[in-house]
């Protein structure tokens, strides 16, 4: 039997970067302050995590701005969404697979 | 078995942020407070021309030729339209309000998305109350008020805080059963725009913004 915890991805293997993903997934494009409003953390929490998430290639970032002020949001990419989709097998698989 | 439940717990994580993601979640119960005391003083003022004390026709000497000019020349319309709009900027500025203590830019795709969502029910029930009232069935206008009111709000409330949908019901609601009451129109009016707004604002202004 393939163990299904192979299929579980290291990037995602943490409640914050689970958030952002989601919230990536069902909308087109997230605010920093909306991730931060979403899963109630602070900016240097969301900072680390989105870089980390940046740098595996899942997400990328857009700088803009409103007014003056900076807004920065973020999209999941291709590659981003098709793994994370594997994550979400892998999970479920493994509930299916203990019962 | 430790490993099932942290799976579990993390595909139940990822619903409920899916979920809260795609809504507006700025509406404040404090908009619901304003506009609901918007629609008292509304009822109030208009009560004596609504139960017919007072006369509503502004120039009874001018010739009604369309029915634009008809609505012109009604003192409640102004009424409803002062009242609509005290309540749309009232409600608008504690959800801005709200918005920037959150640090939520207000006008992103959610906000699109709920005013969409809210303006074509109301948009279509405001033709066809216009068309009633044409037609002079004064007595269906505040339960089709209610009525098209409550069903923008449960078609809106898929993209913002979720217990705006009960408010949705509640307003459907009281406006059938206002269609067996006509006479009592401005009282279910109050009640549902009025009382309802009310006590739902506080209840979600209690939930989520008490700290």
């Amino acid at each position: 039997m393939i163990n299904p915890i192979e299929n579980l991805n290291k990037v995602f293997d943490s409640r914050v970067r689970l958030g952002i993903m989601s919230a990536l997934m069902v909308n087109d494009e997230v605010s920093f302050n909306e991730l931060k409003v979403l899963l109630d953390i602070t900016d240097g929490n969301l900072a680390s995590h989105l870089k980390a998430l940046e740098e595996s290639g899942a997400i990328k970032v857009q700088k803009g701005f409103i007014g003056r002020k900076t807004n920065t949001t973020y999209m999941a990419t291709k590659a981003g969404e098709k793994s994370f989709r594997a994550h979400l097998e892998a999970l479920e698989k493994m509930i299916k697979g203990t019962k | 078995m430790q490993e099932n439940e942290q799976s579990l717990k993390d595909i139940q994580h990822i619903k409920t942020m899916m979920e809260r993601s795609s809504r507006f979640i700025s509406l404040s119960g404090l908009s619901g407070i304003a506009a609901g005391i918007c629609a008292i003083i509304g009822a109030a003022v208009s009560y004596d021309y609504v139960m017919g004390y007072k006369d509503f026709i502004i120039n009874p000497a001018a010739d009604s030729g369309s029915e634009l000019e008809l609505l012109y020349n009604n003192r409640l319309f102004w009424i409803a339209a002062a009242t609509f709009t005290g309540a749309l900027v009232s409600a608008f500025i504690f959800t801005w309000l709200k918005s920037k203590k959150q640090g939520i830019p207000m006008w992103g795709n959610l906000a699109y998305r709920l005013l969409i969502n809210v303006s074509v029910p109301l948009l279509a029930g405001g033709i066809f109350l216009f068309r009633l009232i044409h037609f002079g069935t004064f007595g269906l206008v505040a339960p089709g008020c209610l009525i098209f009111y409550g069903l923008a709000l449960v078609n809106a409330s898929k993209y913002t805080l979720n217990e705006i949908r009960y408010l949705g019901y509640l307003q459907v609601l009281l406006g059938i059963i206002n269609l067996w009451f006509t006479g009592w129109g401005i009282y279910f009016w109050a009640a549902g725009f009025g009382v309802l707004h009310i006590v739902y604002g506080t209840y979600m202004w209690y939930k989520y913004e008490r700290n």
